[in-house]
């Protein structure tokens, strides 16, 4: 059934990807350029999904244009730019590090940071915490006392 | 000072619910407007009336007016179109950006519910839509008589959008540009 499934699954995502593969680039280098592009492009009509993924109109004309834009000779950040002007930074799925966006960036560091120290500090309190729980010295004795007189009775 | 910094995941915590309940409150729909403040961008479309000839962004110019962009396809234009028209009567200046449709539908559209256009630019291929960023109809532009963009909205303007988001500054460019 597993088997079945991945199998479906498997035929079916050619599907997907078939709008993509249907565009015809004058220089094969582009290809690869054109599919990490609209990998990393964010669809402005739907949210969550890139243009590679989204079939609204919206995301055809941009994928178009990416094509278009690539065949004039634009580099991959010139194309990120000029779609950027008109559709604001909303449409970069990997952001550029700016003064808007530098907390995006950092907050994981930060967080990890943070992580780190509380996971240093609590371990080092679990140390000592075993410490002071060591046996005092008339303890033994005091053992040795019930036991004895658990074996006497 | 340990009993203090035992209350720090609850103060965390706190802080983190306030950002979020805040962020319900925002519509994630709603992209922020990269063009705001720059000038609308340059454009040579026929109008839809083609005995109108040739319109470009010099034609926005010189008065304050609304750039409205609008499709036969978009069923929120329906809802949005008696609204321009009631702008219209006010004495206010609407443009139209016929955006991704047919010549013959479109035409039809205006003789069946009224035509609040001073004219409209027949966007047909979408291309002055794709510089503006366009990703949903109907949208709406206010511009200055600089032909500059002073606000945007995405989706349909209605009476309280009118009387929260536009009026107060329309009012204001009007009078600027006296």
């Amino acid at each position: 059934m597993k088997i079945c499934l991945l199998l479906l699954s498997a035929a079916l995502s050619g599907f997907v990807f078939a709008t993509s593969e249907l565009v015809e680039f004058s220089d094969p280098s582009y290809r690869a350029r054109y599919q990490q592009l609209i990998t990393e492009l964010r669809c402005p009509k739907c949210q969550n999904q890139n243009l590679a993924d989204s079939n609204s109109p919206i995301s055809r004309d941009l994928r178009n244009e990416v094509q278009r834009l690539l065949e004039d000779g634009l580099s991959n950040q010139e194309i990120e730019t000029y779609l950027t002007n008109r559709y604001s930074a909303f449409i970069l799925y990997r952001p550029e590090v700016n003064k808007n966006t530098y907390l995006l960036w950092v907050s994981p560091l930060i967080i990890l940071l943070v992580g780190g120290l509380v996971v240093a500090r609590f371990s080092r309190q679990g140390v000592s915490a075993t410490k002071s729980q060591e046996i005092a010295p008339d303890s033994d004795e005091r053992l040795n006392d019930l036991l004895s007189d658990e074996e006497d009775g | 000072m340990i009993r203090l910094a035992l209350f720090v995941p609850l103060a965390l915590f706190i802080g983190l619910s306030a950002l979020l309940l805040l962020g319900l409150d925002k519509d994630p729909t709603e992209l922020p407007s990269a063009l705001v403040g720059e000038k609308f961008p340059s454009f040579t479309l026929i109008a839809l009336d083609e005995e109108q000839g040739m319109l470009s962004e010099k034609d926005l110019i010189g008065e304050v007016a609304l750039v409205n962009v609008w499709a036969t396809w978009c069923y929120a234009c329906r809802i949005e179109h008696p609204m321009l028209n009631q702008l219209n009567e006010q004495g206010v200046k609407v443009i139209g950006l016929n955006y991704k449709d047919e010549r013959e539908s479109a035409k039809k559209w205006l003789d069946l519910r009224g035509d609040p256009y001073a004219f409209s630019i027949f966007d047909v291929r979408g291309s002055l839509g794709l510089d503006l960023g366009v990703y949903g109809a109907p949208e709406t532009y206010l511009i200055d008589a600089t032909g500059v963009i002073r606000h945007r909205r995405v989706g349909v303007v209605d009476e309280r959008i009118w009387t929260n988001e536009f009026q107060d500054l329309y009012a204001q460019l009007k009078e600027e540009s006296q």
